[in-house]
C-alpha cells in the first residue's frame, strides 16, 4: 500500500539545515495497522506530514497505493488527500460552529458528493463509531473521546486507502484512549491500514507493527502480537 | 457552478453566523457607507427639484432692466439726474437686438414704495400693488389663472378696458367664501374695474405677492396719467441665447438712448435670471458631485473595513481552513469561500443601507414638505444605486482577494500544527 524508499527531509532554521529525515525505507501492506514511535524531535510527525501530502520531500520515492506521489501542487494534493487520506489529529480538530454530522459531511462535500449521499454516508459512519444520537450536536457539547470518535468518522467517511492517526490518544484519558483504540482496531480489522503515531508504549502495543524512529532514521521495525484494546476496557 | 450550489451558501451562512458580532460590524461599516451615499445624493436631487421647481414659472433665459440716476455726468448733464424709461423703448430695443423674443414693459404702483391702489368692494377695502402689464407678460413669467378666468388680452389694451386679475389673498379679502369673483366689479382708486380672472399665487415667484392687482398696461396710464413711462422691462431671449449678451446690449441701447455715459454702471439696473439660474445651477450641481464623492469615499472605507475584518477572521481560523485543506479543499475552493463570504456580506449592507437611505429621504421629504426650503422629491436615480451596488461588488470582491489569499498561503501543515 505504502512504498517509501531513501526519503530525506531537513529544514532551514535561521541558517542552519536541520536533517529531520535521513534515509527513510518502508514498505506497509494493505491492511497492517502500524505504530511510528519515536521521542520529540525523531522526525515522526515529518514523516507523518510527508505520508499525507502536507509537507513535501526533499528526496526519495512515495508511492501510495501504485501511484507515485511527486511533484505536486496544492491542488493535486488537495485531490490526493481527498481521495486516498483520512486524518485524525491530537486535538481532534472538529470545526466548532458545525455540527458532528456536518463535519462528518466534510470531506464528502469536497468529494463533491450530493446532499442525500453524504447525509446518508456520514450517518452510516456516525452509526458506526456508536454517535449517530449525537448527530446533530456541536462538538462543544461532546466528550474528548466522542469528539476523536467523530473526528474518526469524518477521516473514514471519504472511505480512504490509508488512515493516518497522529497522536490519536494523545489528549485523552487512558479509559477513553482505550476506546479510541479499539474503534480503531475495529476498522483496522475490516481490513483498513492505519498508521498511528504515538509515544505511549501501551498504545503502540495495540498495533500489528511498532516502527522506532530516532535521529531521522528507523532504528527498529517489529511485527508484534496485537494486545486488543477490549481487554482493558 | 460554486456561485450557485445550495452547499456554497450553507458553507457562507455557517462561517457567517458563527460570528455574529463580527458580522454584524462589518456589515455596518458597508451599511453607513451606502446609507450616507444615498441620503446625500438624494438630498442633493432634492435640491436640484426644489430649484427647478423655484424657476419653473419664468423663463431661465430672462432679465429684467430698469432704470435709476446717472452715477457719471454726461452730455451736458451733471450726475444724479433720474431716467424714466419710456414705452418707446420697447420698440427700439425689439428692432434692434434680435435675440430678444419677447419683451414686455411693465408699471407698478405700490410694490417698491409709494403708494398703492385703494380698492373698494361694498364694505370690504384694502390697499393692494397694481400692476399695469401686456399680456405678452405671460409668455415670459407664467401667468396661472384659476379656472373661468383669463390674463390680460390684446383686446383689453387696444380699447383700454377696465378689467383686472386679482391675486388669491385679493379675492379672499374682497368676496365672500363661495362668491365668484368673476365678472363682478370692484373700485381701484375711485374706477370701477370687471374682474377678469384670478390669478394663483406661485411661492418664490419674484417679488409677486399674493394680493397683487393686474390691469392693462393702457388702462394703467389713462387711470394714473403716466404717459409713456414705463416702471421697468421684462425680457425674454431665444431659448439658444446668450442672456448676458442680451443683457449688455439692452443696457447699452437704453443708455445711448437716454443719453446716459457708456460707462455708467449705476443709471440702469438689470438682473439676469439665466445667469442667477446658472450659479444655482452649478452650485446644485457641485452638491450632487460632492455628495458622489464623499458617499463612493464612505462605501470604500467600509468595504476596507470588511476587507480588514475578513483578514482578522482568516487568522483566526487558520485552524478550520487548514482543516478543510486536509480534507481536500483545493486552494481555489477556500480561496472562492473566502471572497465570496466578503461579496456576500457588502451586498447584504449595501441593500440594507439603500433600504435604511430610502426611509431616511422619505421622512426628509415629509418633514420639508411645509418648510420654506427649496426641496422637492428627493430620489437617487437608479444607475446611481446599481452602480453604487456594482461598486461595492467590485470592492468586495478585490478586497476579499487580500483575506482570500492570505488563507491560502497558510500551509495546512502550518495551520494543524500544534502549539
Amino acid at each position: 500500500m505504502i512504498e517509501i524508499k531513501d526519503l530525506h527531509k531537513s529544514y532551514k532554521i535561521g541558517k542552519n539545515l536541520l536533517h529531520v529525515l535521513k534515509g527513510i525505507n518502508i514498505n506497509i501492506e494493505a491492511g497492517e495497522l502500524v505504530a511510528i514511535m519515536g521521542s520529540s524531535g525523531s522526525g515522526k510527525s515529518t514523516l507523518l506530514n510527508i505520508l499525507g501530502m502536507l509537507d513535501v520531500a526533499d528526496k526519495g520515492s512515495y508511492t501510495l497505493d501504485k501511484v507515485p506521489i511527486k511533484d505536486l501542487d496544492e491542488t493535486k494534493a488537495a485531490k490526493y488527500r481527498n481521495k486516498f487520506l483520512g486524518f485524525v489529529f491530537q486535538s481532534f480538530n472538529l470545526i466548532n460552529y458545525k455540527t458532528a454530522l456536518e463535519n462528518v459531511t466534510l470531506p464528502l462535500y469536497y468529494q463533491k458528493a450530493g446532499r442525500k449521499e453524504r447525509h446518508i454516508k456520514a450517518m452510516q459512519y456516525l452509526e458506526k463509531v456508536g454517535l449517530a444520537d449525537w448527530a446533530s450536536h456541536l462538538p462543544s457539547e461532546l466528550s474528548g473521546g466522542q469528539k476523536q470518535r467523530i473526528a474518526i468518522a469524518r477521516a473514514l467517511a471519504a472511505e480512504p486507502k490509508v488512515l493516518l492517526a497522529d497522536e490519536p490518544t494523545g489528549a485523552l484519558d487512558s479509559t477513553t484512549s482505550y476506546e479510541v483504540m479499539q474503534l480503531i482496531q475495529e476498522i483496522n480489522d475490516e481490513g483498513k491500514t492505519i498508521l498511528v503515531v504515538t509515544h505511549e508504549k501501551d498504545i503502540a502495543h495495540m498495533c500489528k507493527r511498532i516502527v522506532q524512529l530516532k535521529d531521522g532514521v528507523i532504528i527498529e521495525d517489529t511485527k508484534i502480537n496485537q494486545v486488543r484494546a477490549s481487554e482493558y476496557v | 457552478m460554486l456561485l450557485f450550489s445550495r452547499d456554497t451558501w450553507q458553507e457562507i451562512f455557517g462561517s457567517i453566523r458563527k460570528n455574529k458580532a463580527r458580522t454584524i460590524i462589518t456589515v455596518i461599516g458597508v451599511l453607513w457607507g451606502i446609507f450616507i451615499y444615498i441620503v446625500l445624493s438624494g438630498a442633493a436631487k432634492g435640491l436640484d427639484n426644489g430649484f427647478e421647481e423655484e424657476f419653473k414659472d419664468v423663463a431661465m433665459n430672462s432679465m429684467f432692466a430698469w432704470a435709476q440716476q446717472t452715477s457719471v455726468p454726461y452730455a451736458g448733464f451733471k450726475t444724479g439726474r433720474p431716467i424714466q424709461l419710456k414705452l418707446g423703448d420697447v420698440r427700439t430695443l425689439a428692432s434692434r437686438i434680435p435675440e430678444i423674443q419677447y419683451i414686455a414693459p411693465r408699471i407698478v404702483k405700490g410694490a417698491f414704495g409709494g403708494e398703492a391702489g385703494n380698492v373698494v368692494r361694498g364694505q370690504r377695502t384694502g390697499s393692494y400693488s397694481i400692476y399695469g402689464d401686456f399680456p405678452v407678460l405671460s409668455k415670459i413669467a407664467t401667468q396661472k389663472i384659476y379656472v373661468g378666468g383669463r390674463f390680460v388680452n390684446q383686446g383689453d389694451i387696444k380699447e383700454h378696458r377696465k378689467v383686472c386679475v386679482i391675486g388669491e389673498r385679493t379675492q379672499k379679502e374682497l368676496f365672500a367664501k363661495d362668491e365668484d369673483p368673476i365678472g363682478k366689479f370692484i373700485q381701484i382708486d375711485k374706477v370701477f374695474f370687471k374682474v377678469i380672472g384670478v390669478k394663483k399665487y406661485e411661492e418664490g415667484g419674484g417679488f409677486a405677492e399674493d394680493d397683487d392687482i393686474t390691469i392693462p398696461f393702457s388702462t394703467y396710464r389713462k387711470l394714473y396719467n403716466t404717459a409713456d413711462n414705463v416702471g421697468w422691462l421684462a425680457i425674454a431671449a431665444y431659448d439658444n441665447v446668450d442672456v448676458i449678451k442680451v443683457e449688455e446690449d439692452v443696457k447699452k441701447i437704453l443708455k445711448s438712448i437716454h443719453q446716459i455715459a457708456p460707462e455708467d454702471e449705476r443709471a440702469i439696473g438689470s438682473f439676469n435670471l439665466g445667469e442667477i439660474f446658472t450659479k444655482i445651477n452649478g452650485f446644485a450641481k457641485g452638491l450632487t458631485f460632492l455628495s458622489l464623492v464623499v458617499g463612493i469615499a464612505t462605501i470604500i472605507a467600509g468595504v476596507i473595513g470588511i476587507g480588514n475584518i475578513l483578514l482578522i477572521s482568516v487568522k483566526e481560523r487558520t485552524k478550520e481552513l487548514g482543516v478543510r485543506r486536509a480534507l481536500g479543499a483545493t486552494p481555489s475552493e477556500v480561496r472562492g469561500q473566502i471572497i465570496l463570504e466578503s461579496v456576500f456580506l457588502t451586498l447584504i449592507a449595501g441593500i440594507f443601507g439603500i433600504v435604511l437611505g430610502a426611509f431616511v429621504l422619505r421622512g426628509i421629504d415629509y418633514v420639508s414638505q411645509d418648510a420654506d426650503i427649496p426641496y422637492t422629491n428627493p430620489t437617487v436615480p437608479i444607475p446611481y444605486v446599481l452602480g453604487a451596488l456594482f461598486l461595492m461588488v467590485v470592492l468586495g470582491t478585490l478586497i476579499g482577494l487580500i483575506p482570500a489569499q492570505r488563507a491560502v498561503s497558510i500551509k495546512p501543515i502550518d495551520a494543524l500544527r500544534e502549539e
